[in-house]
C-alpha cells in the first residue's frame, strides 16, 4: 500500500517531476539530514583518532569489567533495537497499528535501556575513577573532552531518538501519522546505531586495560 | 515500468529472516572486535581494522535496515559518493597538518 504523494513522485522519475528518487520529501529530507550528521560525527572521530595516535600517554582506562562489558552488552541492546525498529516498520507497512506500536516501545526501551547503562558507565568514570572533561589521574587531559564530547553527543542523539519515537508511536497509534512517519523515525533510529557502531571501537575498544 | 510495479519493488525489502541474519552477523562483527582489542596490536593497524570492520557493518546497516539497497539506486547515487568524498576531504587535509604541526612543537 502507497499513497498518493507515493504515487505522484514515482510517476516523474527523472521527468523533471517531484521526485527522481521515488521517495517522499520527508525521507528525502531525513536522508539529508543523516548525510550532515555523519559529516559532524566523522569530523570528531577523524580529530580523536589524531589525538590517540600521536598522544603517547593516552590512558586504558576501560577494565573487562564493568567498562567493556557493560559497553558491548550496550552495542548488543542498541542493535537488538534497531532489529525491533525493523519490526515497526514492517508492521506499519501492513497497516498493522497495534504491532507497530508495540515494536516501537521495544525500540524505545531498549534506548532507555542502553541510555541506563551508558549514564552507569559514566557515573562509574567521574565517581570512581576520577575522569573529568577537564583531567584524569592516568595520562593526557585531552581524554575526557574526547570520550565525554563524543559518546555525550551520541547519547543526546539517542535520547532524542526516544522522544521521537514516543511522539511517533502514539501519533501513529491514533491514526495522525503514516506509515512513512515510522519509517523516517527508522532511518533515525537505524543511523543512531550506526554512529555506535564506530563510536564503541574506536573509542571503547581501542583503550582497553590489558 | 508502471508505478505498481516500481513501488512493489520500492517497498519490497528483506524478509524478517534475512533482518535476523543481517543482526547476528552484527552481533559477530562486534564479537571479533572485542577479541581483538585485547590482541597487542600496535595503536595504527588496530584503529585501522577496527576502522574497516565498523564500514563493514555500517554498510550492512545501511543497506538491510535502512532499506537503502531495495531503493532507486539514484538514492544511493545521490547520498554515498557525496559523503564519500566529504570525508576524504576531511582526511587528506586533515591529517597531514595535523603532522605537520606536531613536528613544529617544541620538544
Amino acid at each position: 500500500m502507497h499513497d498518493v504523494k507515493t504515487e505522484v513522485a514515482l510517476d516523474s522519475a527523472w521527468s523533471g517531476g517531484k521526485s527522481p528518487f521515488a521517495i517522499g520529501s520527508k525521507k528525502l529530507g531525513m536522508w539529508l539530514f543523516i548525510v550532515s550528521d555523519t559529516l559532524t560525527f566523522s569530523a570528531l572521530l577523524i580529530t580523536y583518532s589524531y589525538s590517540r595516535l600521536t598522544n603517547p600517554d593516552w590512558p586504558r582506562p576501560f577494565p573487562i569489567f564493568p567498562a567493556i562489558a557493560f559497553s558491548t552488552t550496550m552495542t548488543v541492546v542498541l542493535l537488538a533495537s534497531s532489529l525491533t525498529m525493523v519490526m515497526a516498520v514492517m508492521a506499519s507497512q501492513r497497516n498493522d497499528r497495534k504491532k507497530t506500536v508495540m515494536w516501537m516501545v521495544a525500540t524505545m526501551v531498549g534506548g532507555l535501556l542502553f541510555t541506563g547503562l551508558h549514564l552507569t558507565e559514566w557515573m562509574n568514570m567521574i565517581f570512581k575513577e576520577h575522569f573529568t572533561i577537564a583531567g584524569n589521574p592516568e595520562g593526557t587531559p585531552l581524554f575526557g573532552a574526547v570520550f565525554f564530547g563524543i559518546t555525550g553527543l551520541h547519547m543526546t542523539h539517542v535520547m532524542i531518538g526516544v522522544i521521537y519515537l514516543g511522539i511517533v508511536a502514539i501519533g501513529y497509534g491514533r491514526g495522525k501519522f503514516s506509515a512513512e512517519d515510522v519509517e523516517v523515525n527508522g532511518l533515525y533510529w537505524h543511523f543512531v546505531d550506526l554512529v555506535w557502531m564506530f563510536v564503541f571501537p574506536m573509542i571503547y575498544l581501542m583503550s582497553v586495560k590489558y | 515500468m508502471s508505478s505498481e510495479a516500481h513501488a512493489a519493488e520500492a517497498h519490497a525489502g528483506a524478509s524478517v529472516g534475512t533482518n535476523f541474519a543481517i543482526w547476528v552477523g552484527l552481533v559477530a562483527i562486534t564479537g571479533l572486535e572485542v577479541f581483538l582489542a585485547y590482541e597487542h596490536l600496535n595503536a595504527t593497524l588496530m584503529l585501522t581494522v577496527l576502522v574497516c570492520l565498523s564500514v563493514v557493518k555500517a554498510a550492512m546497516i545501511m543497506a538491510y535496515f535502512m532499506h537503502l539497497k531495495f531503493e532507486k539506486f539514484s538514492l544511493v547515487l545521490l547520498l554515498i559518493p557525496a559523503t564519500i568524498f566529504c570525508l576524504c576531504m576531511m582526511f587528506i587535509f586533515f591529517f597531514p597538518d595535523a603532522f605537520r604541526l606536531l613536528q613544529m612543537a617544541p620538544h
